[in-house]
């Protein structure tokens, strides 16, 4: 049952990546192609998830829309990680007062919600998806930035760094070494499972209009365009709404898996 | 009316047996000590008698009476009534076996409140002063963290007495206790074994067990290899491996003791303090070639006086002066978390080796070499530290702290955590090493009887403070400070 779900969560997250490095493979349509006369049409033999209001097919937006939708998560992942990793192993050799500095500033940023952090931050910088995947980096990383931090204390009293810098290894050496891929090691656990919740930020932010503007195929912004119409007109929105759900909760399930495998494998 | 009687034990994990054919009896007191090394099934053994197996185990008996119960075929609630009230169970960890929020008093009320017995506070103290508990009173009122590891055993063991029972069974109870405290845990356990109890004694000293057992079966692979009474078996054991065990667990005092050597290093009235005063006023000479033993119980501040001496840690004030520059290496206490865990022991080798400053080219041979050098199978040299054994462990380390060609080798406990057998060969390979390398040793232990099998020397600390050294064959037949004597008398 287990290894149904993974296999499952593997499959489409497999189709994701595909439908953002290949698009063309999976969807005939021109994602940006409009036509009137063919506005609105329900799910049909011509178009599987039926069109929008302009008469573009949903199916070619939502194949269209993999790359920049589960890119900008991925990125804000990517960024949150890298930036985590950097400001926490500093904090963690810092002096004290550095570090206290290093923390506050970390404690201000959890103590709101992550997603309102994200809006701040993209109103401040102005709407578009570079700035989202910042706005969503920015709104991830204090729990990476503590992580490391203490992940990095931690290590680099550990008796096997110690052990390696009484053999003789330098300090620097010991450090980039032994504490360093450790400290890498336990964020990319927490990398995993946040990949699914950065996803969502990101198409939430575009939801509200604050990501890659018409006519970009984005399924945050394609939900918000089709909800107007709900009534006559609900695929427009469910197909990348539904694309969303897939996507994090595969990720999810496949971070969770991954996180089990790391953490059996250390213990 | 016999108070153990198991005959044709059978345990399995699916179809793999891990105990099989087990049969022994145990009589009103009696104390029968189930000796063996990890994995030999003793643990698992004595948790059939009480109906605790792991799961994923399954047991199956031709006969299982505990205190006259027929208990081969007993359900959970059977068993309920059972466990406490006639035969309890006393475990290696009390700090894990102690509610850590339940007061002491609670703690040995339980038992009888569960079986419905009179538990008043004018019983609980009775038990508590039954096993010696200083200050019972107060004691009473006291968490598990506010007692000393000694304490928190006996606490363990007047909760266990608390329902009557008629079996006991002690499972490694004394084996993480310091030499002179657990000698006083056996001491009390043949006493409940004296006033008529049965007592069941896992343990894989066999040093613990001449103290306390009357008879001892000896375990290997899930099997009885042997049994008979303590005096039988530890004067002629009939089996390879109880022989094995014996020696283990009996090691000679060095034959050949180095009588002189020039000195290498001298130390004069070192002190360190961290909240506390950790090693104070030390002074000794480490002679080229010897074994210098520090023996002490945990606290004591032998730990602190090795990492001053590899250089990890600097004495507040005295001096540690080397009388020629020396390479000193350090054999940590833990050898898992000494490695890297995410490198291979091939690859932490190379990293001790290019620190030592050996050439890019030749380092993945010397890796080897240094393998085979403490008896490593060379193909451990591609796997992770959780995958080797204990004694692997330690020979890797060993091989790691060889990398740079050491002269003074400090070693940290190295043989605490090992079964005998395993401590036996790492000993005989410490001394060969010795030999080959000409090596100066200091080697920390809390265990006597190995530091006399190994040490030249001896240090012994308390509190900080070295109360007795000398050669360490005057130091052991004529002991000068009451500590050193108590030492001595709790390895008897």
């Amino acid at each position: 049952m287990k290894a149904a779900g993974l296999w499952i969560a593997g499959l489409y997250l497999a189709l994701v990546a595909l439908a953002a490095f290949a698009p063309d493979l999976l969807a005939t349509h021109d994602p940006l192609q409009t036509d009137v006369r063919a506005a609105l049409q329900p799910p049909s033999g011509e178009h599987l998830f039926g069109t929008d209001q302009s008469g573009r097919d949903v199916l070619a937006r939502v194949v269209h829309g993999a790359a920049r939708s589960a890119g900008i998560g991925l990125l804000a992942t990517a960024l949150a990680l890298v930036a985590g990793l950097a400001v926490g192993a500093l904090s963690g050799i810092a002096p004290r007062w550095a570090d206290a500095v290093l923390m506050r500033v970390t404690d201000i940023l959890l103590a709101f919600p992550e997603f309102l952090v994200a809006l701040i931050v993209v109103a401040v910088l102005g709407p578009g998806g570079a700035n989202v995947a910042i706005a969503v980096t920015i709104a991830a990383v204090p729990v990476y930035i503590r992580l490391a931090r203490t992940q990095t204390r931690t290590l680099r009293v550990a008796e096997h760094v110690e052990a390696a810098r009484i053999l003789g290894v330098g300090r620097m050496r010991a450090f980039i070494r032994h504490v360093v891929p450790g400290v890498l090691g336990s964020l990319s656990v927490l990398a995993t499972i946040g990949i699914g919740s950065a996803i969502l930020a990101a198409a939430g932010l575009s939801f509200l209009g604050l990501g890659p503007a018409e006519p970009q195929p984005e399924w945050g912004l394609m939900l918000a365009g089709g909800r107007n119409v709900l009534g006559q007109a609900w695929w427009i929105s469910v197909f990348p709404g539904l694309a969303i759900t897939l996507t994090v909760i595969s990720a999810t399930v496949l971070g969770r898996a991954l996180r089990a495998r790391m953490e059996g494998r250390a213990a | 009316m016999t108070a153990v009687d198991v005959q044709g034990l059978r345990i399995a994990f699916g179809d793999r047996a891990v105990v099989d054919d087990v049969s022994f009896t145990v009589e009103p007191g009696e104390c029968v000590a189930i000796v063996g090394e990890s994995g030999a099934g003793k643990s698992l053994t004595a948790r059939a008698l009480l109906g605790l197996l792991p799961g994923g185990a399954s047991a199956t008996t031709e006969r299982l009476l505990v205190a006259g119960t027929d208990a081969a075929r007993l359900g959970e609630s059977g068993w309920r009534a059972l466990r406490g009230r006639r035969i309890a169970l006393v475990a290696q960890d009390a700090l894990a076996a102690l509610d850590p929020l339940r007061r002491i008093g609670r703690e040995v009320a339980e038992p009888m409140e569960i079986h419905g017995l009179r538990a008043d506070g004018g019983r609980v103290l009775e038990l508590l002063e039954s096993v010696s508990m200083p200050d019972a009173e107060r004691r009473v009122r006291s968490r598990p963290h506010e007692l000393s590891g000694g304490l928190r055993q006996r606490a363990l063991i007047a909760s266990a007495l608390a329902a009557d029972p008629e079996v006991i069974v002690a499972d490694e109870a004394t084996t993480a206790l310091d030499a002179t405290v657990q000698a006083r845990i056996l001491d009390l356990l043949r006493g409940i074994a004296d006033s008529g109890r049965a007592v069941v004694f896992i343990s894989h000293d066999f040093a613990a067990v001449r103290r306390v057992a009357d008879r001892v079966i000896v375990m290997q692979a899930g099997r009885i290899v042997e049994q008979g009474s303590v005096d039988e078996v530890m004067r002629s054991p009939r089996s390879d491996h109880a022989r094995e065990l014996v020696t283990a667990s009996t090691p000679v005092p060095r034959s050949s003791a180095l009588a002189s050597g020039a000195p290498l290093l001298r130390a004069a009235d070192v002190s360190k303090s961290f909240d506390r005063p950790a090693v104070v006023g030390a002074s000794f000479v480490l002679r080229a070639g010897s074994t210098l033993g520090v023996v002490g119980e945990s606290g004591s501040g032998k730990t602190t006086l090795a990492r001053m001496i590899v250089g990890v840690q600097h004495p507040d004030s005295g001096a540690l002066e080397w009388i020629s520059p020396q390479r000193v290496q350090l054999v940590h206490q833990n050898p898992l978390g000494a490695f890297d865990p995410r490198w291979t022991i091939g690859r932490s080798l190379r990293e001790a080796l290019q620190a030592a400053g050996v050439s890019r080219a030749s380092r993945a041979a010397r890796a080897l070499e240094l393998l085979a050098e403490v008896g490593l199978d060379r193909a451990l040299a591609r796997r992770r530290p959780h995958e080797l054994s204990g004694g692997q462990r330690q020979r890797a380390a060993i091989a790691r702290a060889l990398a740079a060609d050491p002269q003074v080798l400090v070693l940290d406990e190295p043989v605490s955590a090992l079964d005998p057998t395993v401590r036996q060969r790492v000993l005989d390979l410490l001394s060969r090493l010795q030999r080959e390398r000409a090596l100066t040793m200091v080697f920390v232990s809390h265990d006597l009887a190995v530091i006399a099998a190994v040490s030249d020397d001896v240090l012994v600390m308390q509190d900080g403070v070295i109360v007795e050294q000398g050669a360490v064959a005057d130091v052991f037949a004529d002991p000068r400070h009451p500590f050193t004597r108590e030492l001595l008398a709790a390895g008897r």
